[in-house]
């Protein structure tokens, strides 16, 4: 059984950690700020984004004499956060970010609320003021821990030297096991400036943390039961199996049952996009197939997916004749938007490998589904209603085939970074995914200026790798600065800019949902503006100069005959980031789309076009 | 709505108290009342909070619960098989010739009179909501000058200990 495609870095779930058993062998007399980093170093924190400030400045003086950790010294504490969480989500471990306390704390909120709505493994370490001034206002200060409460998986306050080392290592074991997420550990300046002894490891103590990986077998054996009962079943795949490294053992179930198999934005990669069985990505803007899919199906076997309000569309009319099982390691997913007839809490890897076993054990036993109608449905619908576009018809260049000709014109392993709007949707929609780990983007936050930041952190974890960020306009004027970042520290990174002058995603909904009264989504103009003007528009920024200011190569294409051949040229430069800023038709829209609030019964294929499933519609 | 007396044992951590109020504020779950003291164990506390919720929603605010890294366990107390307990102390009106009456009925719920002024009697009274509602319904015609409620707090019935195993848990790593 050919186990490859798994996701990098994947971890391997274990029971809690009691570290101690062993005892440690030296005894280093360091300060709390040399303690942190020996800290980093143990725990094999290989990159740190971040910036000084007053506050973490004592963790900065041994950082610079760590040949272990790389510090890349970053643009903005929002770049910090989302180049952490581009490095995780590229490599499969705990990305590291650093700020001060007060603004630099707080510049750190958007990229960690990002990570725990996407369950990425993050350790946010940030400056306090010294512990007898907090609480007083002082400069600088802020509750960066009661700030980041609801938006992390846990976080702590040390005020004590001695208590550096355990901490750490709490956080990165927090952070990466049970259901990922962002962890943050403020430490006062004065515990950074205290003597104290280091030994490694430390002896950790959490008893009320304790994620269940191993699943049920009972309940295996009814989701099997039902698999192989079922006669219009759907693999609902969620992040959570890339998360859990199940792309393998995914691959043998789909092929072993011959279900079809939808990934979720989160989970593009975790089956390739090539394969016969996978019929697209759910929900608003997913496929016509996939959305039906879901509808009609008589089970759906959700795995380390969510039932996102995204992926369902109104939910008391999504699926309506499915039953579920629904496999998660968060206990908390589990029921919360749908009800699941057989609940699994485990790791996706131990449950999609314990599923293949129980529904060969069907087999064995003479049970087996027949898919073959279902199919039949499934084909005629993909065949119908594939994803697609129109060129426009002024001989400008169309958003879509860009990102088409970026992904077919990339090299084997490329990872894409998107940023927030049409050209995510867009990018998910015309790239093939073939492997893990190859699809970066803000998912459940929707964070806009997420990608330059993520390609970089991307990058710096894989300079093997070629890494496009797949940005709009928009996104790319909240957190370009970073380029400077990519530019001194060599992490060449490529960005495609699909510059529609627009805020392209909300104008699309002003075009369909609010008279085409565009307000304030016109970018390349000033208030008057009709929204209708030439996408060329001002030029204002002048995203070429602007690029070429940071240090990167910088280059515009403006027709379609220019396409292959600037994308073939921004491929070959390899020592520095290049820029590529692409003028795209302003009105191409995002189809398939199920409107916000509306069933998913109501997808449209296009404009317009409700797609007619005849006479299976109320089966 | 239905009530639910959730006993939540906590890691006696700075913080705490605002991390579960904090989730059930973001979840919208509704607290009737919260209560919290330290166990027989230093390093762990207990939450008593009486939760108003429809089934399904109580089992969201139990996982949710369960996911703070310093929550160690969660017991949900069955009225019939647990002791609940609330404690109020009440200053009531009083003059020559009232306060008899007031006494009497302090000594009908068995509650202590704690302290006597010309003008006032202040009474200390333990119990179940519903006893100490029929208290302070017999008070009010005196007149309430002041009311102050604890929240209920709420231990299960014979030997069995939901302290047992969290201890053990907390030993092993200490």
């Amino acid at each position: 059984m050919p186990m490859t495609e798994q996701a990098p870095g994947a971890h391997h779930p274990q029971p809690r950690a009691r570290t101690g058993g062993t005892p440690p062998t030296v005894v280093e007399h360091v300060t709390g700020a040399q303690s942190l980093i020996r800290s980093l170093e143990e725990v094999r924190a290989d990159t740190v984004f971040g910036i000084p400030g007053g506050a973490i400045l004592p963790a900065y003086d041994p950082m610079m004499d760590s040949t272990r950790v790389r510090h890349v010294l970053v643009r903005h504490e929002q770049g910090a956060g989302h180049a952490a969480t581009g490095y995780a989500q590229a490599t499969g471990r705990v990305g590291v970010c650093m700020a001060t306390s007060g603004p630099g704390a707080t510049n750190l909120v958007t990229p960690i609320a990002d990570a725990h709505m996407d369950s990425v493994p993050l350790v946010a370490i940030t400056g306090q003021v010294a512990s007898k001034a907090i609480g007083t206002d002082a400069f600088q200060e802020a509750d960066i821990c009661g700030i980041t409460m609801p938006i992390t998986k846990h976080n702590f306050l040390v005020t004590r030297a001695e208590d550096i080392p355990r901490t750490i290592a709490e956080a990165f074991h927090i952070a990466s096991t049970g259901r990922p997420g962002p962890v943050l550990v403020d430490i006062a300046k004065d515990a950074l400036q205290a003597r104290t002894t280091f030994s490694w490891p430390p002896v950790t103590d959490l008893p009320g943390y304790r994620p269940v990986t191993k699943p049920h077998a009972k309940q295996i054996r009814e989701a099997a039961k039902l698999i192989v009962r079922s006669k219009r079943p759907v693999l609902y795949v969620g992040g959570g199996v890339l998360k859990a490294g199940a792309t393998a053992e995914l691959k043998v179930l789909a092929e072993l049952t011959g279900a079809p198999v939808t990934t979720t934005l989160m989970a593009l990669g975790a089956f390739p996009d090539s394969h016969p069985l996978h019929v697209g990505m759910p929900g608003m803007h997913g496929s016509v197939t996939a959305v039906t899919a879901l509808q009609k199906s008589d089970l759906i076997v959700a795995l380390g997916a969510r039932f996102d309000d995204r992926v369902t569309g109104k939910l008391d009319s999504f699926a309506p004749f499915a039953k579920v099982v629904h496999a998660d390691i968060d206990p908390a997913e589990i029921g919360k938007n749908r009800t699941a007839d057989v609940p699994i809490v485990g790791d996706a890897r131990e449950v999609v490998a314990d599923l293949v076993q129980a529904v060969q054990l069907e087999y064995s036993e003479g049970h087996r589904g027949d898919y073959s109608a279902w199919w039949k449905d499934l084909s005629r619908w993909r065949e119908t209603y594939p994803l697609g576009y129109d060129q426009p018809g002024d001989g400008s260049l169309s958003p879509q085939q860009v990102i088409q000709r970026i992904g077919q014109l990339a090299p084997e392993g490329t990872v894409f970074a998107a940023g927030v709007g049409q050209h995510q949707m867009w990018a998910a929609h015309f790239i093939d995914y073939e492997h893990p780990a190859t699809w970066l983007n803000s998912g459940g936050a929707g964070t806009m200026g997420y990608a330059v930041p993520a390609a970089m952190g991307a990058k710096a974890g894989r300079p093997d790798r070629t890494v496009w960020a797949i940005d709009g306009d928009g996104c790319f004027q909240m957190t370009n600065q970073e380029l400077v970042t990519c530019a001194l520290n060599n992490i060449p990174i490529k960005v495609a800019i699909i510059n529609n002058g627009a805020l392209g995603m909300v104008r699309q909904w002003q075009t369909l949902f609010y008279n085409q009264r565009y307000s304030n989504t016109v970018l390349h103009s000033g208030p008057g503006a009709t929204g209708r003007e030439p996408s060329a528009g001002t030029r204002v920024p002048d995203f070429v100069k602007l690029a070429e200011a940071m240090g990167c190569v910088a280059m515009r294409c403006e027709r379609p005959e220019d396409l292959d051949k600037v994308i073939a040229e921004a491929n070959a430069i390899d020592d520095r980031p290049v820029v590529v800023d692409f003028i795209v038709h302003e009105d191409a829209m995002v189809w398939p789309m199920v409107a916000a609030g509306t069933s998913n019964d109501e997808v449209m294929a296009a404009r317009g076009v409700r797609p007619d499933f005849g006479d299976n519609a109320d089966d | 709505m239905s009530k639910h007396t959730l006993s939540v044992l906590v890691e006696n951590t700075p913080g705490i108290l605002a991390r579960i109020a904090a989730l059930f504020s973001r979840r919208g779950f509704n607290i009737d009342s919260l209560a919290v003291g330290v166990t027989e164990h230093p390093d762990i506390s207990r939450i008593t909070i009486v939760v108003n919720v429809e089934d399904l929603p109580l089992e969201q605010v139990t996982k949710q619960l369960n996911k703070l890294v310093n929550v160690l366990k969660i017991v949900e107390l069955e009225p019939g098989a647990a002791i609940q307990r609330e404690l109020v102390l009440v200053k009531v009106r009083a003059d020559n010739e009232t306060r008899s009456q007031i006494v009497e009925i302090v000594q009908l719920f068995r509650a202590k009179t704690v302290d006597v002024s010309p003008e006032a009697v202040t009474i200390e009274a333990t119990g179940s909501t519903d006893k100490l509602e029929a208290m302070l319904k017999m008070l009010e015609q005196f007149g309430i000058k002041e009311l102050v409620q604890s929240g209920t707090i709420a231990i299960g019935r014979g030997a069995r200990s939901i302290t047992d195993r969290s201890l053990r848990a907390l030993d092993r790593s200490a």
